[in-house]
């Protein structure tokens, strides 16, 4: 039997007959969409509560109010105090996190190399990371005695497990078949490690140096406030410690900002932009 | 060893592949031998467990035989490298940190093959035969997944190796595009003539891309029949189309598997 034939017809509208197609948000509507000004909209909001309740409290031993706090910030920023303490306390750190850094290559290496190795990290690593490095130092000092050595002791412990880690994580995890693209190409064994290997578990590796990251920089704070005791000189840590037994409690605020502000400034400036430009732009992002 | 026109450019003979895995070893494939002539189009076509892809990652040098051999050009293979090329069915086998430039470029210039400023010519050569121009300074995430092909196949290509090695380089696409890619491979090949070793286990594929086709079956990987193909799915005398013919040799004796 034939089917009788169908004919649908659709009446399509023209674009120009509808109503919207596309219409601008509000301003504030699309200022709230905006996160930065969220955050900076609540940021400005808390240095409100801070600054009414330090007035209303109005003791300046227990909390001081923002604006004592800005000044003593600006006071000790234009002295040279706070600028010296702070290169002493990057300093500090860049010694330890990049003496961890080689220490993690090193391991790394010789866990990729046998799987004797790999064992090892692994046991080291899960003995070694639930220990928070400041429980080191009272032993450190006792080993390397007062001085920038100990506390370097402590913040290559506190890198190097977490950046040895990832980075063998990573290099596990790259995929066999990349593998087998480099040696295909015929890369030396230097080649392979540089141009695949690395590449490859950039996304891991970088997540090992945030977290080293993290980890060495609230150490070295905390290292510096107990050394301070016993120690003339110093960095940020021993600049709170200082102006604390002073009873500058301004100054001890200016220093705790100055810390979050720096460690803001690492975490979503430096790291931020190595990220935009390597593992977002890759699409490698785990 | 004397190479005449007419020898094989690739030989390879009696070879038993095995593999490990943690509780068995695993025969692949069982004494297999066949020949690759200079501008074939030879197909390894069976079903799954046929040991194709291990034998393709022998002939690469990934794997190496625990009984016979594989010559090619007269040089037995016992290790990877730049005169044999694989395209593998995998897409995250560009490198995702190098624009698509960057990849080809980073083959030629790995291998020692070319300098850099000869490695960007050819690399913008082989672009444009995969037509990707636009695309050339693009990161592979950004890429469909016929584009990324495309690209591992311009990667291999430009490196002109003795042999292209495809592991069912379309395996992973749709349909569609699937037919399309094969279509312009074919394309490809008519400029520039490379010998293409191709494994599959579509019969309407081997049919489509292979100027010979070498059949084996399962467990292990043996060989059923060898057969010349013109790239169309024609009958023979006694009427029955070559798929027909292929897919009877395969399955003889065995349970008849759907051909996916």
């Amino acid at each position: 039997m034939p089917m009788p034939e169908r004919v649908h017809s659709y009446s399509v509208q023209r674009t120009a007959d509808l109503e919207i197609v596309e219409k601008p948000v509000g301003a504030v509507r699309r200022l709230y969409e905006n996160g930065t000004a969220r955050k900076i909209l609540l940021l400005i909001l808390l240095a409100l509560i801070w600054e009414g309740y330090a007035r209303w409290l109005d003791n300046p031993l227990l909390v001081p109010t923002l604006s004592a706090t800005s000044a003593a910030l600006l006071e000790s920023t234009r002295s040279g105090e706070l600028p010296r303490a702070v290169a002493y306390t990057l300093l500090l750190l860049a010694k330890g996190y990049l003496a961890g850094l080689g220490l993690a290559a090193l391991l790394t290496a010789f866990a990729s190399l046998s799987r004797i190795g790999a064992d090892l990290l692994e046991t080291l690593t899960s003995m070694f990371n639930p220990l928070p490095s400041i429980a080191l130092l009272p032993l450190a000092l006792i080993w390397f005695g007062l001085g920038d050595a100990s506390i370097i002791f402590v913040l290559v412990h506190a890198v190097l497990w977490a950046v040895a880690l990832n980075t063998h994580a990573g290099f596990r995890a790259i995929s066999p078949t990349l593998r087998m693209v480099g040696q295909n190409y015929g890369l030396s064994a230097a080649g392979y490690i540089t141009r695949i290997l690395i590449p490859g578990a950039f996304p891991s590796i970088l997540t090992g140096l945030k977290v080293g990251w993290a980890f060495a920089w609230r150490t070295l704070i905390a290292a510096e406030l107990v050394f301070g005791v016993s120690s003339g000189s110093g960095g940020i840590g021993w600049y709170i410690f200082e102006h604390k037994n002073q009873l500058l409690i301004p100054n001890v605020f200016a220093g705790l900002l100055t810390v979050i502000l720096f460690g803001l400034f690492v975490e979503h400036v430096i790291f931020r932009t190595i990220e935009d430009r390597t593992v977002r732009r890759w699409g490698m992002q785990t | 060893m004397s190479s005449s026109p007419s020898a094989p450019l690739l030989v390879v003979e009696g070879v038993t592949l095995q593999y490990r895995t943690p509780s068995h070893v695993v025969t692949a494939t069982h004494r297999v031998s066949f020949g690759v002539t200079r501008s074939d189009r030879f197909v390894i076509l069976g079903p799954s467990g046929c040991g194709k892809s291990t034998m393709l990652k022998a002939v690469a040098g990934f794997v190496k035989p625990v009984e016979g051999r594989i010559v090619l050009n007269g040089t037995t293979v016992d290790r990877p490298g730049p005169d044999r090329v694989v395209v593998f069915q995998e897409f995250d086998q560009l490198l995702p940190w190098k624009t698509v430039k960057d990849n080809i470029m980073f083959a030629l210039t790995a291998s020692g093959r070319l300098r850099r400023t000869e490695a960007e010519e050819r690399a913008r050569q082989y672009i444009e035969k995969v037509r990707l121009t636009e695309f050339a300074g693009s990161f592979p995430h950004t890429l469909s997944g016929g584009m990324k092909q495309r690209v591992a196949i311009a990667r291999a290509m430009a490196m002109e190796p003795e042999i292209l090695l495809m592991d069912e380089p379309f395996a992973a696409l749709d349909a569609l595009t699937r037919s399309r890619m094969q279509d312009e491979l074919l394309q490809l090949w008519e400029d520039t003539r490379s010998t293409i070793l191709f494994v599959t286990h579509s019969i309407s594929e081997a049919i489509r891309i292979g100027t010979r086709i070498l059949l084996l079956s399962a467990h292990p990987g043996r060989v059923k029949a060898e057969i010349d193909s013109t790239g169309e799915d024609s009958a023979d005398a006694a009427g029955r189309r070559l798929s027909e013919r292929i897919h009877h040799l395969l399955f003889d004796q065995e349970q008849v598997h759907a051909d996916a």
